[in-house]
């Protein structure tokens, strides 16, 4: 992954930052709230919403276990309907191969797509340095671009901002992008929307290259699917005559058939509707209709090493509904940029992790950001265990272990910061190992219980950062329990 | 060794040995609810409506002086039409000029155009979508897209299918498709509904059949 997020600071830091901003958890709370309550209204008028659940899910499982397969008939559909395949392994690659597309077609300016995998890989950014403006067209978005920001949630990238911060950002910015905001600008969103189709109007009707990634792509037929509401991608997919899509490899679906599961789930997870206002397909070419050249750029990016773990790869099921951040308790909270990643909430807890290694410190936090209540596993529409893939994630954090990294097998050792952790159950161990040692300490205990600190020093003071000690009892289980059989006898 | 190779190479490795795989289940419902023809176009109606589409409903008689109308109602002076859009739809003497949709017309003439008529390749009604493939009365992706206005009209019961398993397997996935639920809108701003930003702001879908 791109090395954008270098410096963020781990997620508790960001996290306790996050919280202590009013604004921003009343208008997380507001939108996590709204979209939450229609879900569920949207769910429930599908009698079947279990079963396309579990077909969902082996759908995904299915196409992961044969990947080879089904990205080698990818490759031969796309290209025998006029398209062409690159292979990208890392975010370095893609985004030199996209560079190097744009840069042929001698245009120095493009229209995006809303698309996580090439925040993922920082194309904006790598676009930037080889002279490329790149202008994002969906409205949260243009929102995040022009307030020289980050996004903050999968679906709403701009969920942290209310109406007012928009109009400024707005009114300030639009105009050194291209058309600037009409005079006078209120906040309604009605007005905004409509500002924001007059600037991007004119760089739609102009554009030659478009980026794109995509929801889906089946193997069988070489056909893309993007889903979205405003027509902005419509606009980016139909109008350039060159198009671009980076898509993760593990979008693939084996055959048109099985759009239909997804089709089903998706919208109604994320937006919470029974169908997203546009969906647009695509297979290579088409004469007289779209761009005339089609680019398809493949993506690993650590997403071949998240394969190689059993318990992880379950994340590569993710469809990007965002359903699981909305109904996070942790997310709610904290908000999308305490995450350190473009996929924050509980996917990105897991995702962030296997994708970039655990070796930075935020990454090696991410998989504590949770209360594991479960409630992301219940909304998830292809089944993905969120809780599991976070336990086994703390385990390789606190204890090290075997790891896929660029293809090749190692060992990692355990996370800085982790070995109070481990010297605490290594004393467990022995303790519990000799029972004499262990009832003469617990009477030990009980007999010091007045001198309880509040907090522990040394290493153990992180710990009781957030936490009260507990009360040591007058007596220990062991010794009560001793006393009341003698009492029965 | 080519990242091709390297990918399929690290996938291979990573997913170890095949062995027999469980069949992916399709106990799932092909359709929700049993309809007839009539309440599946009723059904249709109602979820366009939901989503703001407005809705219309008439016979091939009704069909020009109702188009006639909806186009002399938004002041419009210029509608664009596909290539092969029944000549008779819009019979009506003093109505907008036609504009075709040639190769040589870019974007921005297309963006000086009020409104579009088209069919389509059929609707959805437990979704509330029309479907366009780029059919000769369809016409190519770009004229349903920058123009304000939008009147697609569906054939009543034949282009109507109850769901999205029925949609899909009555499509060619080699078209390009373009599946759309009520007119282009945003819930980015504070998740606020507003129709528009950049499809046509106005979808009007009209259903043609035996009154």
């Amino acid at each position: 992954m791109s090395g954008t997020y270098l410096g963020m600071p781990a997620f508790p830091e960001a996290a306790r930052e996050a919280v202590r901003d009013g604004v921003l958890r009343a208008n997380l709370r507001h939108a996590t709230h709204t979209i939450r309550g229609k879900r569920a209204l949207a769910v429930a008028e599908l009698a079947d919403w279990d079963r396309l659940r579990a077909a969902g899910r082996a759908v995904k499982d299915h196409t992961l276990r044969h990947l080879d397969r089904y990205l080698l008939q990818l490759e031969a559909a796309v290209t025998a309907a006029g398209g062409t395949v690159h292979w990208a392994a890392d975010a370095e690659e893609a985004n030199r191969i996209v560079t190097e597309l744009v840069l042929a077609t001698g245009e120095r300016e493009l229209v995006k797509v809303k698309s996580m995998a090439t925040q993922e890989i920082g194309l904006n950014e790598a676009l930037q340095a080889a002279g490329i403006t790149a202008y994002e067209t969906d409205l949260a978005e243009l929102i995040v671009q022009l307030g020289h920001d980050r996004p903050s949630h999968i679906l709403v990238p701009a969920i942290h901002r209310n109406r007012g911060e928009i109009r400024d950002i707005f009114r300030t910015e639009m105009g050194r992008w291209g058309r600037p905001a009409p005079e006078p600008l209120g906040d309604d969103p009605r007005e905004l929307a409509e500002a924001a189709r007059l600037h991007l109007r004119e760089k739609f009707l102009r554009a030659e290259v478009a980026v794109s990634g995509a929801n889906f792509m089946v193997a069988e037929t070489g056909t893309m699917v993007v889903l979205e509401s405003e027509g902005n991608g419509r606009m980016c997919l139909t109008l350039p005559e060159t198009l671009i899509s980076v898509v993760g490899v593990e979008k693939v679906v084996p055959t048109f058939r099985d759009l239909e599961i997804f089709l089903q789930t998706l919208p109604r997870s994320s937006t919470a509707e029974r169908m997203n206002p546009y969906t647009t397909m695509w297979t290579g070419t088409t004469d007289g209709d779209g761009p005339s050249a089609f680019h398809l750029v493949l993506l690993d990016n650590g997403r071949t090493d998240t394969l190689a773990d059993p318990v992880g790869r379950q994340a590569l099921r993710c469809i990007r509904c965002s359903a699981c951040l909305n109904v996070c308790p942790v997310y709610e909270r904290a908000g999308g940029h305490a995450y350190g990643s473009v996929y924050p909430g509980p996917i990105g807890a897991i995702l962030s992790p296997q994708l970039r290694g655990t070796a930075d410190a935020i990454d090696a936090s991410l998989p504590y950001a949770s209360t594991l209540c479960g409630a992301c596993y219940e909304v998830c529409p292809v089944a993905i265990d969120i809780p599991e893939v976070l336990l086994h994630l703390r385990e390789r954090v606190a204890q090290g272990g075997p790891v896929t990294r660029d293809g090749i097998r190692v060992r990692i050792r355990p996370a800085h910061g982790h070995t109070a952790e481990r010297a605490a159950m290594r004393a467990a161990r022995l303790l519990l190992g000799h029972p004499g040692a262990l009832r003469a300490g617990e009477r030990l205990l009980a007999r010091a219980r007045r001198l309880r600190p509040r907090r522990l020093p040394g290493p153990g003071r992180a710990w009781t950062d957030s936490r009260e000690l507990p009360a040591v009892p007058a007596e220990s289980f062991r010794d009560w329990w001793a006393r009341e059989r003698e009492a029965c006898r | 060794m080519s990242s091709r190779d390297r990918i399929l190479a690290r996938v291979r490795r990573a997913v170890g040995e095949r062995g027999p795989e469980p069949e992916i289940p399709r106990d799932y419902l092909r359709v929700h609810g049993v309809r007839t023809p009539a309440e599946s176009t009723d059904l249709l109606a109602a979820h366009l409506a939901e989503y703001r589409a407005k809705v219309h409903r008439t016979d091939e008689d009704g069909l020009p002086p109702l188009l006639t109308r909806l186009l002399a109602e938004r002041g419009c002076e210029t509608v664009l039409v596909p290539p092969a859009l029944p000549p008779h739809w819009l019979a009506a003497a003093a109505g907008p000029v036609r504009i075709h949709d040639r190769a040589a017309s870019t974007p921005s003439e297309l963006d000086r155009v009020d409104s579009v008529v088209t069919g389509c390749a059929l609707a959805v009604a437990e979704t509330g979508t029309i479907v366009l493939d780029g059919g000769p009365d369809q016409g190519r992706r770009r004229i349903t897209l920058i123009p304000d206005h939008h009147i697609c009209v569906v054939r009543v019961p034949d282009q109507v299918v109850d769901s999205v398993p029925q949609a899909l397997e009555r499509l060619d996935p080699v078209r390009p498709l373009t599946w759309i639920s009520g007119p282009s809108a945003t819930s980015d701003i504070e998740l606020d509904r507003v129709e528009g930003v950049h499809g046509p702001r106005t979808l009007e879908v009209v259903l043609l059949g035996a009154q």
